[in-house]
């Protein structure tokens, strides 16, 4: 019914559009990534693999991607075990209130990142609202100083800023399976635990999957956390892509950093695609 | 939605550790955001527990800050011209995907989407690296470019949910009755979007007022709200954060809960956002 003309009128400036300012721009990263730097910093347009070389020989760039890897596998895991039970939760046993509960949950998801950042930071300073409420409350005589500046605050703070992004497919996955199915398990004598394990559970596989993919990768290309909370050991691989564009002035390895990056991302996305199809065939 | 008596049934027997649980994870969401709210009211500085000599002097000094008030203006402005420019082209793709086919669709569909899931990082130095070789100089017309193209994924997931509950039947009327597309598109596909497109700018417009990683890369002299708060904080930190912090809370709360309402009055679905959610990897 929509004639060639309308159904080019809405593809074509949005696919220039896209074309133009994420297309391009991901294809000069890919680029960049295989530029040099001369002595005289001006980018010089030689295809080299010395940026990816570098990245293998020089310990610090592999072993801090290695540990972002570890925040963000911490990061996931956290966050989909406070997103599941409240998924849980909302999607079977809030009866009254479900609909405030959801806003309550989702609102988070929204609220400022820099705000919540902010807010960890405050509590977890030697000076911090956590630290004096202990001493206040003779739990501690001297502040703790694991609290600010390490990978655990980092880890504290983005599991605080993704779990609301986890919930949201977890709870989306559970709100689909038929509640037929779990009478149907209760009727033929399983208990709440095996109904849970043998039905729901395997049914919100694919939402769990979508909640682990989005907490891993927005967690692994965090920059901000690392630098207001992480301290030099919590350093993260975009802390370095960041002095790479900025003071050290090498885009060209920066950009070899970001592409290994996207790759990454892309190829989480493509298996998590891949496993959530396989899983979603009943 | 699923009928509400078998979840009854199975919730009757419900164990009371699954509240405690649920009441937990909600207490570690909010109890951070609620400290700080306290605190932009401490009169002797950020920390110290408890918190003593209430004062609303860290807002009296906020208002008056003129570097905070012209980086709030900055921002309205990238807000609203990152909205218009994620509208104007999220829209049409969302129509493009929902009715037209054209080679490279299933790849235009992932580029569009994928600022929602990439780390914003890597969208940001992209477009720094565009803007370098166009010979653009970094400014706030950089920064409205970056979080517009960012923000096409926004429009365009929420329109194409709108699409799905969407009678064509309507439009199929309105052509045969004579009217050409553009007046279809406007009297009838248009008005019947309203809600989703409503959404779309509110999230949109709360989402760049908050947007932090994008700008950081795109950012000229002028700063906006998020970069000046974050140069402040490398400097230390002062009650006077808390209370922008609140002020910035209680905003993007009001925008969801609108932005909530007229979801919920578009489709009676208790599973919206659940689009936003999975559009990464689903849509």
């Amino acid at each position: 019914m929509f004639s060639r003309a309308y159904r080019l009128a809405v593809s074509l400036p949005p696919v220039l559009w896209v074309g133009m300012f994420l297309l391009v721009p991901y294809a000069l990263l890919f680029c960049y990534s295989f530029w040099t730097v001369s002595a005289q910093q001006a980018i010089v347009h030689s295809w080299m693999l010395d940026n990816y070389r570098q990245l293998v020989r020089v310990n610090i760039y592999w072993q801090t991607l290695l540990r972002s890897m570890w925040i963000a596998a911490r990061v996931m895991v956290f966050s989909l075990l406070l997103a599941f039970p409240l998924a849980y939760f909302l999607s079977f046993h809030a009866t009254r209130r479900k609909d405030l509960f959801y806003q309550l949950a989702i609102i988070p998801l929204w609220v400022s990142y820099l705000v919540r950042a902010y807010a960890w930071k405050t509590i977890l300073g030697s000076d911090g609202v956590l630290n004096t409420l202990l001493q206040y409350a003779h739990l501690t005589t001297h502040p703790l100083a694991f609290l600010l500046y390490s990978p655990f605050a980092v880890v504290l703070t983005l599991t605080h800023i993704y779990t609301p992004f986890t919930f949201l497919p977890v709870y989306s996955a559970l709100e689909r399976i038929p509640r037929n199915l779990v009478e149907a398990s209760h009727d033929l004598g399983a208990s709440q635990w095996q109904t849970f394990w043998r039905v729901i559970f395997p049914l919100s596989l694919p939402g769990v999957l979508a909640g682990a993919t989005f907490a891993f990768v927005l967690a692994l290309g965090d920059f901000l956390a690392p630098l207001l909370l992480g301290g030099p050991s919590g350093i993260m691989i975009s802390n370095i892509v960041v002095s790479l564009f900025g003071a050290a002035y090498n885009w060209p390895l920066g950009s070899a950093i970001s592409f290994c990056m996207l790759l990454l991302v892309l190829t989480l996305l493509f298996f998590s695609e891949k496993l959530e199809k396989r899983w979603s065939v009943q | 939605m699923s009928g509400s008596a078998p979840i009854k049934k199975f919730g009757s027997n419900q164990s009371p550790w699954l509240g405690c649980v649920a009441g937990a994870v909600f207490a570690f969401l909010y109890l951070p955001i609620l400290t700080l709210i306290v605190y932009s009211f401490n009169g002797s500085g950020v920390g110290g527990f408890p918190p003593h000599n209430l004062t609303l002097g860290w807002y009296r000094i906020l208002f008056a800050d003129d570097a905070i008030w012209s980086a709030v203006g900055n921002s309205l402005i990238v807000a609203i011209a990152a909205m218009i420019i994620a509208l104007a082209f999220g829209i049409p793709a969302a129509l493009a995907l929902d009715r037209a086919d054209f080679p490279g669709k299933a790849l235009f569909r992932r580029l569009v989407l994928l600022p929602l899931i990439l780390p914003g990082i890597i969208t940001g130095l992209s477009l720094l690296m565009l803007f370098r070789e166009a010979d653009l100089r970094l400014s706030l017309l950089t920064v409205i470019l970056g979080h517009g193209t960012a923000l096409i994924s926004v429009a365009t997931t929420e329109v194409f949910a709108g699409l799905q509950n969407f009678d064509r039947a309507q439009e199929e009327a309105s052509l045969d009755l004579g009217a050409n597309h553009w007046q279809t598109f406007w009297r009838i596909t248009v008005p019947n979007l309203r809600l989703s497109i409503i959404g779309a700018a509110l999230l949109i417009f709360t989402l760049s007022l908050d947007e932090i990683a994008v700008s950081f890369f795109l950012i000229g002299r002028e700063n906006t709200l998020p970069l000046e708060i974050w140069g402040r904080l490398r400097r230390g930190i002062t009650p006077e954060i808390n209370a922008i912090s609140t002020i910035i809370f209680i905003f993007s709360l009001v925008a969801i809960l609108v932005w909530y309402r007229l979801r919920t009055g578009g489709h009676r679905s208790g599973n919206i956002g659940a689009e936003m959610g999975t559009a990464g990897v689903q849509v």
